[in-house]
């Protein structure tokens, strides 16, 4: 066989390693998509919280046996419309709010896991992703809630549109603002756990942000966003897997440094064009 | 204008277009507005004018149905704010993102997902209806262009125009000419004239006294409490602007000149 091609193929010779590719792959695929209306809607911080408000959620279904997304699924919905009420009824201020439940629920996560034997090596899988570890019921569950995901964004692409860009109009043509709001916090939960074994909780953020913000340096039209950060997310996915094979670097970093020099790569690029025109 | 959309069945169109009794909205005690009542039959062109904070911002905030009065009644056609999709406003330049990544016509689209009903797609008849609302505002050149590339005077238009693919019966438009030189104003006029004519009911807010006395069938000085509403003439008396603006006004001795000192500010209106 060619030297090269022996080269590509020897990283999936292995099943753990076919298996973390399909996972990093649907994450790298999903997350940009959705990760569009975050990034211009400015929720990053409220992203980074939901991720970390997940934690208890994931620490019990990984104390309990049951797949991690599970327990992260219903605290992650259950978070995302709380923190979605907090900040609109409280007097303090949203992100204060956000910060306050952030950090209190990543508190419990952290105590909830402290009490077992071999606590640092369980934390840093939450933390920073268990890509090789994923079972294939886990691979099946995160492809499944990633496709639930495009296709709600795909069913619902003019209704977010409109309350990205001008909540005001939404208002005026009478759509259910409330309901699509909390719709869109719901898909967020679930974006951020299906990445969690990816990437892990501290890393959620950059898979939401950091395609999709390269992809919003490069074009100027939503659908064509989503699209570049989808395929930057995909090719994130996969170099930065052969990256941590072949350097044994942790994979969930591996990736998310990835993504980040491909949005440097896009800010030189866009930077460049821009000084050319 | 064609109406495919389904009017509830209290959206009575010989009805004044806007009829506001009594209304009353406070802000965590504070007073925006108070005991506001007027009548304006369709098809014209109403300035609303006052100093900052005076509750422009609001009313037309009240009449989108997006803040709900503590007291007192709006009702557009008959039925309550909320009733209907018949009311567009063109928000300030200041509070739009132009960097969002869509296109003139995009944004016109946003106009008519209601109508294209969830879970569904533009069809070829509704991107004819963005395409006929960008050619009656004379943008049907730019119309694939990033709203973030267009100028001032044309975005404006870009938001007429998705008033327009709305179907919008009654427009409310935010200091629209803030910013904008004399060519692109009168650009503007030339399309507001033109969706009068076609019977829509204009409530303009503006900071601009003379634009207010010539190019308006009515004035409505609000300052808090409507100070006076009628035809220009009656409305912008010295009297009546000095109940309005206080001391911000300053009469000239040599001819009685009015001067005004309240300028506008891009996002200055925001009350509470």
């Amino acid at each position: 066989m060619n030297p090269w091609l022996a080269w590509l193929a020897e990283p999936f010779s292995y099943p753990f390693m076919l298996r973390g590719l399909a996972a990093a792959l649907t994450v790298g695929v999903v997350c940009p998509v959705l990760g569009a209306y975050v990034v211009l809607r400015g929720m990053a911080f409220f992203g980074d919280a939901l991720a970390h408000i997940i934690l208890p959620g994931v620490v019990a279904a990984f104390l309990l046996g049951w797949p991690l997304v599970s327990g992260a699924l219903i605290v992650g919905v259950v978070a995302a419309l709380a923190v979605g009420a907090i900040s609109r009824r409280s007097k303090i201020k949203e992100d204060t709010a956000i910060g306050v439940v952030f950090a209190g629920c990543f508190a419990l996560g952290i105590a909830m896991l402290s009490s077992r034997r071999g606590y640092a090596v369980d934390l840093s899988h939450i933390l920073f992703g268990n890509l090789l570890g994923v079972s294939q019921q886990d691979v099946l569950l995160i492809a499944g809630l990633g496709l639930l995901a495009l296709l709600a964004v795909l069913a619902f692409y003019k209704e977010f549109l409109v309350l990205s860009f001008d909540p005001l109009l939404a208002v005026t043509l009478r759509l259910p603002v409330q309901r699509l709001q909390n719709l869109m916090l719901i898909l967020l939960a679930v974006v951020i756990v299906v990445s969690i074994q990816a990437v892990g909780v501290a890393l959620v953020l950059a898979m939401l942000i950091t395609p999709a913000a390269a992809a919003s340096l490069l074009t100027r039209r939503l659908p064509i966003m989503m699209l570049v950060g989808a395929a930057i997310g995909a090719l994130s996915a996969v170099i930065g897997l052969y990256f941590s094979y072949y350097t044994n670097l942790a994979s969930g970093p591996a990736i998310v440094l990835t993504a980040t020099a491909a949005f440097v790569l896009a800010f030189l690029f866009s930077r460049q064009r821009r000084t050319r025109a | 204008m064609p109406h495919s959309t389904v009017r509830p069945p209290d959206h009575d169109p010989h009805a004044p277009s806007l009829s506001v009794d009594g209304l009353s909205v406070r802000f965590n005690g504070a007073e925006a507005l108070r005991a506001v009542t007027f009548r304006l039959p369709a098809g014209q062109r109403l300035a609303v004018v006052g100093p900052n904070g005076a509750g422009k911002t609001t009313l037309f905030n009240v009449l989108a149905g997006a803040q709900r009065p503590q007291d007192g009644t709006a009702r557009i056609f008959g039925h309550p704010p909320g009733g209907d999709t018949c009311v567009a406003y063109v928000p300030q330049r200041s509070q739009v993102d132009w960097a969002f990544p869509a296109s003139a016509a995009e944004v016109v689209m946003m106009g008519r997902i209601r109508e294209i009903g969830p879970l569904r797609w533009p069809g070829r008849r509704d991107w004819q209806v963005v395409g006929a609302a960008l050619d009656q505002v004379g943008l049907a050149d730019v119309s694939r262009r990033p709203i973030g590339e267009l100028s001032g005077g044309q975005q404006q238009r870009v938001f007429l125009a998705q008033a327009l693919a709305q179907e919008a019966e009654l427009i409310l438009l935010d200091e629209p000419f803030t910013g904008l030189d004399f060519p692109s104003q009168e650009a503007l006029f030339v399309v507001l004239d033109r969706l009068r004519a076609a019977g829509v009911t204009e409530l303009v807010a503006t900071h601009d006294l003379n634009l207010a006395a010539e190019r308006f069938d009515s004035v409505m000085l609000l300052n808090r409490r409507l100070v006076a509403f009628g035809a220009p003439a009656d409305v912008l008396t010295r009297e009546h602007l000095v109940q309005a603006y206080g001391g911000h006004v300053h009469i000239l001795p040599e001819g009685g000149l009015l001067v005004l000192t309240d300028t506008c500010c891009e996002g200055d209106e925001g009350e509470g």
